[in-house]
């Protein structure tokens, strides 16, 4: 029996997981694909944002504002990078007006912004575009990594006595008055005092399994370009215009791997797997981007990618179940989201254990942080080399990823079966040959590690198997 | 077939023709020199190619193979179906016959990389 | 230890080549440094037949031509290093190179021939729109699974480009099991050889549909299909007139880029057609006792050229590395008119014939080549056909030379 399965292992589910385990839950969470942050958490912006945006005293506000403290506080013991690179939104004369409302309200939820003129804004920005005159600069706005976030707090939390379970899309939740029973796809099945649906862009699927209130909800997609590392030196903080009734607008920001992006659309969809990228959306970008940005450079280009995001009114979801006892609902987590989620599973983990009796936070393990070639100092590769010469020997060229690192993403706690699970924790293949030339050596290295067949070896997801036969298996119709 | 339509690979022209045969002679149409004739007509009546492909290893992988002479075009897919079947033996050297005279065509299936 | 006098980074067509020839004019340490684990490059898996026809007079498939080189480096005293990556480089040619051998290695040379070779342009690279599912990969992926390991990456295959690569991947795929149902070329010409159209597509009775490319994808975790248009007179796809193919392999063969990019950073001047290293005739770049020879430098058609020009980067950087340097009078070789570019892009005066590789950027037939040195038109060539897809060149007498040389043709 646990005390609580947590139903998606978005970066907000795995948060809430982490935070369970802190108060000495038995916590279980539950994700459907083949890995974590595959859904909304794993293609959006990456942004740590200030707080200036949301509306005083939202859900929103107040969990972004808390949450990007914590973004900086755990990501030392996460092992990961959250960069405080600050934020920018900037306007050109006529939107002075736009910048001082946004000002007024980044003062009201209690955030550090200031405006500033041009000569103030091109020390820190050398490339906004020539017709820029003010920005809102946000000095704690930020970058992170939001699978390599997710994939750390869940990493973290199974280390703590989490669990976390892949390919367990739920299907079916009894409701026995004082416990849950949930059945999984695969038949299995688990007993919980409190579920918890942070099933994302799926929230509505699990809200019906228990007969509660099906949200009206507005699905958005945000297409985005990759640029190559060479571009990195082109941009310094996130870069935003003007927002507008739509979002927060076009950005152009670093990413914490060197890369960077310019995006996202905010363009409506049917449903949370519309992820596919369209033409009209890059053009959209194209047309947005130097409206604040002078450079963007499309020779550059290295990959396009989309994400969809869920919107259930103005603000977050996230409450107590009106209907059903001891069901914890959290729905429309868009943007500030990704920001705001470690302060989302802080307080919900907080809510379950006020309820289960659970009085004390224990200290946390933190993660051992992954060593990496590309950042290691001569002497302690050579060091390594001795222990295990797979630490020298490079299997993604383009961004200098050693067979070890693949060999230890695959064994971290929650495991990663599948290219792409490699590919968001060692970064073998984002690199600007697409992994062209090391995804056969991954597979490799994957079907080796897992003891199945080359054929089993999957790109990320159900049948996505890279090499579907041998050679030869078939008719040869000639 | 008494009509057939090709491009000419002998330059970089790549003059269209049209070959057709009245059952005795055959004629060229679209070349614009005496190798684009000569190669039309043998295309016409006994196209030949060499074969590429691969061949299963015993212990897993493949090996590349390669029919060493030219071949009947009309017999490819028999030859292609005749390698599915082989199972070679590590090593293999550039050169090793894995097929001797395959199909009677007195060509043999040799590899052409190293295994080992 | 890692002392060398010339170090040739990548052991392909190109680096074999340069190493052989370093070793024979000049250089006594030479060494190889190759990032896969074993000699050969690309060829290793171009397991195909049409190679070596100018330059050993014999068809060769692609393992077969490497090996011939293979076995020369094995013959000599030349060092290679397998497994072996070079993170860094600095215009004093320090090479820094790592391998699970040696762990992290500080190498120097004398002089350095840059091997590296191209990479594939992807899907992403090309914003291609739609999903990003299993099943779209780049023609050389698959190759590779398919050739050297023996896999299929699929059995209902689409092929975007009908370059070499995607001509020669329609006839393996099908060769394989698989069914290619249709290659779609954005230009509305081939820059593939005639030759594979014929034995590669009308042989299998394949369709190429000219003037058309995909528009998305479709499927979630696996590709299910593509939506592909015909393009306009810009190449813009004509959505209206959007069909449907279900598949579950897209093969994407959509151009080759030069793996520069860390000799572009140490600020070597460029072609800006090439993209890449700007060079002499003794293929040294702007970066003195640096050369460059092969698809790193400019992307070919023939291994053969490879050899050759390789053979020529190997030769100066091995004289270069004995303190013999180049003092003829410098030429400019300017690309114009039809012709986008030529290489190299300086020419010394002095004794001998130079040879200048040229590409047009256009179909043109009946056309008059002109080269000029100076105000003198000191070659001219008429030629039936002159097609992108076909790297030609001119060999020209170095003491025609007296200025500058431009390549232009007269339609």
């Amino acid at each position: 029996m646990y005390d609580v399965i947590i139903i998606g292992g978005g970066v907000v589910g795995a948060s809430a997981l982490r935070e369970a385990v802190s108060y000495g839950m038995k916590a279980l969470l539950l994700e459907a694909d083949d890995d974590v942050a595959t859904g909304t958490s794993r293609a959006n912006s990456g942004i740590i944002h200030a707080g200036y945006d949301a509306k005083p005293n939202s859900l929103k506000a107040k969990f972004n504002v808390r949450g990007n403290a914590l973004c900086y506080e755990l990501a030392g013991e996460l092992g990961i990078d959250a960069k405080r690179i600050g934020s920018l939104v900037v306007s050109t004369k006529e939107g002075l007006k736009g910048l001082e409302d946004l000002e007024k309200r980044g003062k009201e939820n209690g955030v550090d912004v200031k405006i500033i003129r041009r000569e103030e804004i091109l020390r820190i920005e050398k490339n906004v575009a020539d017709d820029i005159e003010y920005a809102l600069y946000a000095k704690d706005g930020g970058i992170i990594s939001p699978y390599k976030f997710t994939i750390a707090l869940a990493d973290n939390a199974v280390i703590n006595g989490g669990e976390v379970i892949l390919e367990s899309k739920v299907v079916k939740i009894d409701n026995n008055g004082g416990k849950f029973t949930v059945y999984t796809e695969n038949g299995k099945s688990y007993e919980t005092k409190i579920v918890v649906n942070s099933a994302g862009g799926h929230a509505n699927d699990i809200n019906a399994m228990l007969g509660d209130e099906i949200y009206d909800t507005e699905f958005r997609r945000g297409d985005y370009f990759v640029l190559d590392t060479k571009e990195a030196k082109n941009i310094s903080t996130v870069l935003f215009p003007l927002p507008d009734e739509r979002g927060k607008g076009v950005l152009v920001a670093p990413t914490v791997d060197g890369n960077v992006i310019y995006g996202p659309t905010s363009i409506k969809v049917e449903s949370i797997e519309d992820t596919g990228v369209t033409g009209e959306g890059l053009d959209i970008i194209r047309a947005s981007v130097t409206k604040s940005y002078k450079c963007p450079n499309y020779r550059n280009v290295i990959r396009v990618y989309a994400g969809v995001r869920s919107i259930v009114g103005g603000d977050f979801v996230i409450k107590w179940s009106d209907k059903v006892d001891n069901y914890f609902i959290l729905a429309g987590i868009c943007s500030p989201g990704l920001t705001s989620a470690p302060a989302i599973g802080e307080y919900v983990a907080k809510e379950i254990a006020d309820r289960l009796g659970k009085k004390e936070k224990k200290k946390l393990i933190p993660n051992k942080r992954a060593k990496h070639f590309a950042s290691m100092s001569v002497d302690e590769l050579n060091e390594l080399v001795k222990e295990d010469p797979r630490w020298c020997k490079i299997v993604c060229r383009c961004e200098k990823v050693s067979e070890k690192e693949i060999v230890e993403a695959i064994n971290s706690p929650v495991k990663a079966t599948s290219v792409d699970a490699v590919k968001r924790r060692a970064r073998a293949g984002m690199g600007r040959c697409g992994g062209g030339f090391c995804a056969p050596d991954v597979m490799e290295i994957i079907a080796r590690e897992l003891d199945i067949p080359l054929t089993a070896v999957k790109k990320g997801g159900k049948n996505s198997n890279i090499a579907v036969s041998y050679v030869k298996e078939d008719g040869i119709d000639v | 077939m008494d009509r057939m339509e090709t491009i000419c690979i002998m330059c970089p022209m790549g003059c269209s023709l049209t070959v057709e045969s009245d059952g005795g002679n055959i004629s060229v149409k679209g070349n614009t020199c005496l190798r684009g004739k000569v190669y039309g007509e043998n295309e016409f009546t006994s196209p030949k190619r060499v074969v590429t492909s691969l061949v299963r290893l015993e212990e897993g992988g493949v090996v590349s193979v390669k029919t060493n002479g030219l071949i009947p075009k009309s017999m490819i897919g028999d030859i292609l179906r005749t390698i599915k079947d082989v199972r070679v033996k590590k090593p293999v050297h550039i050169g090793d016959i894995i097929i001797k005279d395959v199909l009677n065509t007195g060509v043999d299936v040799v590899a052409t990389s190293v295994r080992e | 230890m890692y002392n060398y006098d010339v170090i040739v980074i990548g052991g392909g067509s190109a680096g074999m080549s340069a190493a052989l020839e370093a070793r024979k004019n000049g250089a006594e340490k030479v060494a190889i440094l190759e990032r896969d684990s074993r000699l050969g490059g690309i060829l290793n898996q171009c397991i195909h037949n049409g190679f070596g026809l100018h330059y050993f007079k014999e068809e060769l498939t692609g393992p077969e031509y490497a090996n011939k080189f293979v076995k020369l480096v094995d013959e000599s005293d030349i060092d290679v290093y397998l497994d072996t990556l070079v993170t860094s480089m600095t215009k004093d040619k320090k090479i820094v190179a790592v391998n699970p051998v040696d762990g992290v290695m500080n190498m120097t040379a004398k002089a350095v021939v840059l091997a590296m070779g191209c990479r594939e342009r992807t899907a992403g690279a090309i914003a291609m729109p739609g999903s990003r599912p299993a099943g779209i990969y780049t023609a050389g992926m698959a190759q590779r699974l398919a050739n050297i390991d023996g896999y299929l990456v699929g059995k209902k295959v689409v092929i975007l480009g009908s370059g070499d690569i995607g001509l020669i991947m329609a006839r393996r795929m099908t060769f394989e099991g698989a069914k290619v149902l249709a290659v779609l070329e954005l230009m509305p010409y081939s820059s593939g050889l005639k030759r594979n159209i014929v034995q590669c597509l009308e042989d299998y009775n394949i369709p190429l549909y000219y003037s058309h490319t995909v528009t998305r994808a479709k499927g979630k975790n696996r590709l299910e299909g593509i939506y592909y248009a015909p393009v306009d007179e810009n190449r813009r796809p004509i959505l209206e007139q959007e069909k449907y193919i279900e598949c579950d392999t897209l093969l994407l063969s959509v151009g080759l880029i030069p793996a520069n990019d860390m000799a572009l950073a140490l600020g070597v001047e460029t072609d800006p057609v090439t993209g890449s290293m700007a060079v002499d005739e003794r293929r040294e770049t702007s970066i003195e006792g640096i050369f460059a020879s092969g698809n790193v430098l400019h992307v070919h058609d023939l291994v053969d050229n490879v050899s050759e020009e390789s053979a020529i980067a190997g030769k100066y950087a091995g004289e270069y590395s004995k303190g013999v340097r180049e003092n003829g009078r410098p030429y400019s070789v300017k690309a114009s008119s039809g012709v986008r570019y030529a290489l190299p892009q300086k020419v010394y005066s002095g004794e001998g014939k130079v040879k200048i590789f040229f590409r047009v950027g256009n179909i043109y037939k009946n056309a008059k080549l002109v080269v000029k040195s100076g105000e003198n038109v000191i070659f001219t060539k008429k030629y039936m056909i002159l097609s992108p897809g076909e790297m030609e060149y001119v060999l020209l007498d170095k003491s025609s030379l007296s200025g500058d040389v431009s390549i232009a043709l007269e339609v």
